[in-house]
């Protein structure tokens, strides 16, 4: 268990069951008044964020959470598939959990999948991922407006922005941190 | 990356000229400086403050008792600059282990101190305006006198005593009305309910009232003074009261500081304050931290 003195920022604690990541942290304590820990909190299934302020006195329980190997296998009705490296297990994330990480799974693809028991939580991508170009306009000359950039929509259904000499059907890198256009990929 | 003793350097400097004129401003006032014990037998029980054990005794709280003692035995007017040590307090205002100023004046009440903390201030900083974290704060003036009935009724939906009850009144105070003191001039927030001083005189006629403020300057809480409680009887039974709401837990003492007690009767009227060292050193440096104005944190250590 932890105390309220325990509380910082990247704690994960978990409250109705839930586990929740304080992401904003301030003690204060008014004139000989008691101590007052203000928190901001995400919770880590929803997303969603929250203040509270605890009193010493108060104890909370840690959020234990595992960060497993596992593989992109599909997607279908139910969500995108994964299974454990290990033991092969299969796991479902939803849309919710994954925003737009969904756009950077390739088939087969090993990531890192956040368990808060046996729910996926979080997923964590490879840096790159190497993703072909469905749809991009040709540069049309004299359009100086986006600099040499174009837009572009990957296989994924991703739309980004990449340099004019991308063509269609051309293997690009993206940087799944920053969602930008890295490099052309040699086939 | 310059190491983080080499960065604090041009704050510790000024650190160091504030406390030689804090001590200046003492001693050209008439003031005695003393040093009392760190490491104590007692310190007075409060409900929110806990003790650091050391041995079998405690390290000071606050000198406030030992300061007492002295004004008992005929000193009248004294102060001291110590450290003082309060656990599990950490924060951007707050270290376990901090400075703290505390004045003593025989003969009067805390108005007095409400005129020394205009008169420190402004020898202090002999400019007219401070600035604080974008915040510019007029010296020249009065400090504002705000009672704490009347900052609950500005900036609350409620008063004092029923956010006692509701057990709100230090989230109130801490959320809802200090961020707003001090901000274009310091403030004196006084007139505290009686159960929240407990070392504290009651207002003449208004027993629910205690004679103590505290000085905000840009949300900064920075002191808090009484009229000194001098009845030893009254006094016991307030610290028997306090010492039921420590928590068992929470480092509760089981004795009494009675050297304090049995001296006490021989105390005349007087009044004390405490003001933080390190926050009022924050304000003149124009410091967001407390960990910037100390060489070291517990962590750097």
């Amino acid at each position: 268990m932890y105390s309220c003195s325990d509380l910082k920022k990247g704690i994960k604690i978990l409250i109705d069951g839930e586990p929740h990541v304080i992401v904003g942290f301030d003690f204060t304590k008014p004139g000989k008044g008691q101590s007052l820990y203000k928190c901001k909190l995400r919770n880590m299934v929803t997303g969603s964020l929250f203040d509270r302020t605890y009193r010493s006195g108060e104890s909370f329980e840690p959020a234990s959470l595992v960060e497993s190997d596992m593989q992109f296998l599909y997607q279908d009705d139910s969500g995108y598939v994964f299974m454990d490296q290990k033991n092969y297990e299969q796991i479902v994330l939803t849309e919710d959990v994954l925003a737009d990480d969904k756009y950077f799974l390739v088939d087969n693809m090993e990531v890192k999948v956040l368990m808060f028991g046996d729910r996926g939580i979080g997923l964590t991508l490879p840096i790159f991922v190497n993703l072909r170009v469905t749809v991009s306009d040709p540069w049309v000359k004299g359009d100086t407006a986006a600099g040499n950039n174009k837009p572009a929509t990957v296989e994924t259904g991703y739309n980004l922005q990449v340099p004019s000499f991308v063509d269609e059907g051309t293997l690009i890198q993206i940087d799944t941190r920053t969602g930008d256009y890295v490099t052309r990929v040699k086939e | 990356m310059a190491h983080f003793l080499t960065e604090k350097q041009d704050k510790l400097m000024q650190r160091a000229r504030i406390i030689q004129r804090i001590r200046a401003f003492f001693i050209e006032s008439g003031f005695l400086e003393v040093e009392t014990p760190q490491r104590i037998p007692a310190n007075a029980p409060e409900t929110h403050i806990r003790p650091l054990a050391s041995g079998d005794w405690q390290l000071q709280t606050s000198p406030e008792l030992a300061m007492k003692r002295l004004l008992a035995a005929g000193y009248n007017n004294i102060f001291q600059i110590s450290h003082c040590w309060r656990d599990a307090e950490r924060g951007r205002k707050h270290l376990p282990e901090f400075t703290m100023l505390e004045w003593y004046r025989s003969h009067c009440d805390y108005t007095q101190l409400m005129s020394d903390c205009e008169n420190l201030l402004r020898f202090l900083l002999p400019e007219t305006e401070l600035n604080y974290q974008g915040q510019r704060i007029n010296l020249d003036q009065p400090f504002e006198r705000l009672s704490v009935a009347e900052a609950f009724h500005r900036y609350t939906d409620t008063d004092p005593l029923s956010a006692i009850r509701e057990d709100r009144f230090d989230e109130l105070i801490a959320f809802s009305i200090e961020p707003r003191l001090g901000l274009t001039r310091p403030t004196l927030l006084y007139e505290y309910p009686a159960e929240l001083a407990s070392l504290a005189r009651c207002k003449p006629g208004q027993p629910e009232l205690a004679e103590r403020f505290e000085l905000y300057i840009a949300g900064l809480e920075l002191a808090n003074a009484f009229s000194e409680l001098t009845d030893p009887k009254e006094q016991r039974l307030r610290f028997s009261m306090e010492m039921l709401k420590i928590p068992a837990n929470n480092g509760r003492q089981t004795n009494l500081p009675e050297p304090f007690l049995s001296d006490l009767h021989r105390m005349p009227q007087a009044a004390g304050i405490a003001l933080g060292v390190d926050r009022l050193v924050m304000l003149l440096t124009n410091s967001h931290s407390i960990d910037q104005v100390v060489a070291f944190t517990p962590e750097e250590l």
